[in-house]
């Protein structure tokens, strides 16, 4: 397992093999989706699909952080960042076809 | 934004294509990650993420109600990491 990276090449193709579009159509389609998805993430907004998962923003507040290496304290201004979470049909179906 | 807006958006901007088409391809392209995710394989979207699996090791869990020792299998989960480029575009950097 964990043998394979999948890209968007690959997404086309299924959508491709899916719907009687070009591919050059079907891999316009999934990078439009994709910057949809990011845009209204950019914009703040959460991003819900349906047995898929939930795309949110959290606002991170202003630490000090420290240099790891060197051991300098260094200001880590505050930030968004994005979480995913997954449906229960995701971690079900990744954990039913990753087990044993 | 939920799936049916998004299906909307995609619908809107691409008039020459049967609303019904547009909802398999969003559905394709979501059902394609899972099933990637399933095999144990990663989805690699440069700019947006990526999808992979991360294994949890089996762990002596505590039921919260009772204190009672529970045994916790391993198992798989699904994971996901921001891309470069949205990550900045989030924090107002890039675009």
């Amino acid at each position: 397992m964990g043998s394979t990276t999948l890209t968007r090449m690959d997404l086309s193709e299924a959508v491709f093999r899916e719907v009687g579009l070009s591919r050059n159509e079907s891999a316009q389609l999934v990078e439009s989706i994709l910057q949809h998805m990011s845009d209204a993430l950019v914009k703040g907004e959460t991003v819900k699909i349906s047995s898929f998962g939930t795309f949110s923003i959290r606002e991170k507040a202003a630490r000090v952080g420290r240099n790891p290496k060197t051991g300098e304290e260094v200001p880590i201004h505050p930030r968004r960042v994005l979480t995913f979470r997954p449906s229960y049909l995701m971690k079900d179906r990744v954990a039913a076809g990753n087990r044993g | 934004m939920i799936r049916s807006e998004l299906i909307q958006i995609i619908a809107d901007e691409n008039p020459h294509l049967y609303q019904r088409d547009v909802e398999r391809i969003v559905n394709t392209l979501f059902e394609e990650i899972i099933n990637a995710m399933a095999s144990g394989d990663r989805v690699e979207l440069r700019g947006f993420g990526a999808f992979s699996v991360k294994k949890r090791d089996a762990r002596i869990g505590r039921n919260p109600r009772t204190g009672e020792s529970v045994e916790v299998e391993e198992k798989y989960v699904p994971f996901f990491k921001t891309g470069k480029l949205l990550r900045d575009r989030l924090n107002g950097k890039a675009d």
